[in-house]
């Protein structure tokens, strides 16, 4: 699985980070710097989360 | 070459906003198709529909489409410096909101179910309540309780929520013209921001005098008048409080009032669906689990029920933004100046996106149809992209814990003819004309 971002549509709300910091790094100014593009499966549910609390929903996971 | 877009028939519509703002918009994809033109007091206004030209509008920056000079009619009611009458970068910043993360939704779903068993605790075995004074009132207290504290949700009554609701009626789209005209509206929404800061002046005074709170009690307002300058003296006056206020409940109280109102208006005209949400809370809630647990968890067949209302009776009609650069979509130019729009009344019904669009149909939620998750340009309730509505997450919370509430206790049936429900459309803020009752009895299970 593969975490894809929407760069136009993330404004650093930082949800993703709450919910999987070994995957999203959102800085004070700025968008999300995504720290492993195909998450390993034990942080795939974290992730999950991340996509589903985006309130700008910028991100996706793929297949 | 410059192609201009389309204009819908006829010279000037600010009359035609102010009363019946659907049935031009509907004109205008009519007669003009994706992309069309009204006249608001002489300035074009393109207005969008359909997936490609909402897309455009969704993704633009700041830069080139900006909102605040579109909605003249919030400055009143906010006040100097607040929100769309500051710096974008600012505003940014401020809707970083933290009371809005998803850390703090177990909390603000304890505190909406306190609220709603305290408001439902006044009620007898039966009666009769009107919906818009009901829901508005109900919503002041948690919006106020869950984005600024406990402490200052107890020093408000329903006076509060008789001048807000003021407040949202001086929305006239006259403001398009003179925010500040001399109409009846906004005579009283001035003179009602003028009560709130006395009533927000009088709660500070009690706090300076009883001296601070426990940590643990300590509210916004708690910090707020902390916060000093360097002198000294505070740094914060009661009118500057009032507006900070004012401008963290707006985005979420009408919008989630008539939402509230209209999902139960919903639920009454479809009795199989309401039966079928009756059903689903009655099976969740029968292990005796809390609101606040099951409130953030999936209620599947309520939320598609709350969704559809929403849909049908989305809280913003009409979402607006100044052109600051020239733009180009679906082959049409916009100049430098000129207003652009999407409707979440219009799109949210586009037949070729949600099948039988005046409908009640909460099932085309479910798989495989998620019409909601399949058009991400067109069902736009919370509008969509760069801007979306950052309290989505809190409104659902906040109705998904209302309805466990009221449909766990309460029985409720139309006092009025069902297709007698309907909108005002005569301010930009969109509330249920009134009367708007039903009655409630108690539940004998």
């Amino acid at each position: 699985m593969r975490v894809v971002l929407d760069p136009d549509l993330c404004q650093g709300h930082a949800e993703c980070e709450f919910a999987a910091p070994e995957v999203f790094s959102v800085p004070r100014r700025g968008v999300v710097e995504i720290l492993r593009d195909t998450p390993p499966p034990p942080l795939l549910d974290a992730v999950r989360e991340a996509v589903r609390n985006c309130p700008t929903r910028a991100l996706r996971l793929e297949d | 070459m410059i192609t201009r877009p389309p204009m819908v028939s006829g010279d000037e519509h600010l009359e035609e906003l102010r009363t019946d703002p659907i049935a031009l918009m509907r004109r205008v994809r009519e007669e003009c198709g994706d992309v069309g033109t009204f006249a608001l007091a002489g300035r074009p206004v393109v207005l969008l529909s359909g997936a490609e030209a909402n897309e455009f509008f969704f993704r633009s920056t700041e830069e080139d489409l900006d909102q605040a000079e579109a909605y003249p009619f919030m400055k009143p009611i906010f006040g100097e410096g607040m929100v769309f009458d500051a710096p974008p970068e600012r505003r940014k910043e401020m809707l970083h909101n933290q009371a809005l993360r998803a850390t703090m939704m177990r909390g603000h779903a304890e505190t909406i179910e306190r609220e709603v068993r305290e408001l439902v605790a006044l009620w007898g075995d039966e009666g009769e309540i009107d919906l818009l004074d009901w829901f508005a009132e109900l919503t002041i207290y948690t919006s106020s309780s869950c984005l600024i504290g406990r402490r200052f949700r107890e020093q408000l009554d329903v006076r509060f929520a008789r001048l807000y609701h003021d407040l949202e009626r001086g929305t006239d789209p006259i403001a398009f013209v003179d925010p500040y005209a001399d109409i009846e509206s906004f005579r009283r929404r001035d003179a009602a921001r003028v009560r709130l800061v006395a009533l927000v002046q009088e709660i500070m005074d009690q706090r300076h005098e009883n001296g601070p709170a426990a940590r643990e009690d300590r509210d916004l307002l708690d910090v707020l008048l902390s916060v000093r300058n360097e002198d000294g003296t505070p740094r914060f006056g009661a009118d500057e409080v009032t507006g900070m206020f004012i401008s963290m409940m707006f985005a979420g109280h009408h919008t989630t009032s008539g939402t509230a109102a209209w999902t139960l208006i919903e639920l009454l005209r479809n009795p199989a669906v309401l039966a079928e949400v009756t059903g689903e809370l009655d099976a969740l809630y029968a292990d005796g689990s809390a609101v606040s647990f099951q409130a953030l968890r999936e209620i599947p067949v309520l939320e598609s029920a709350i969704k559809e209302a929403l849909r049908l009776h989305p809280p913003l009609i009409l979402l607006m933004r100044v052109a600051k650069t020239p733009q180009r979509v679906c082959g049409y130019d916009i100049e430098p100046g000129e207003l652009v729009a999407a409707s979440p009344a219009i799109s949210n019904r586009l037949p070729g996106d949600f099948p039988a669009p005046d409908e009640f149909q909460p099932g085309r939620y479910a798989e495989p149809r998620q019409e909601d998750l399949v058009n991400r340009w067109t069902w736009i309730p919370f509008g969509a992209g760069r801007h979306r509505c950052v309290g989505a997450q809190f409104a659902m919370v906040q109705l998904k814990a209302i309805f466990s509430v009221l449909l766990q206790d309460w029985e409720f049936a139309p006092a009025q003819p069902l297709d007698g429900y309907e909108n005002d459309h005569s301010k930009m803020v969109v509330q249920l004309r009134q009367p708007c009752a039903v009655r409630y009895r108690r539940r004998v299970r």
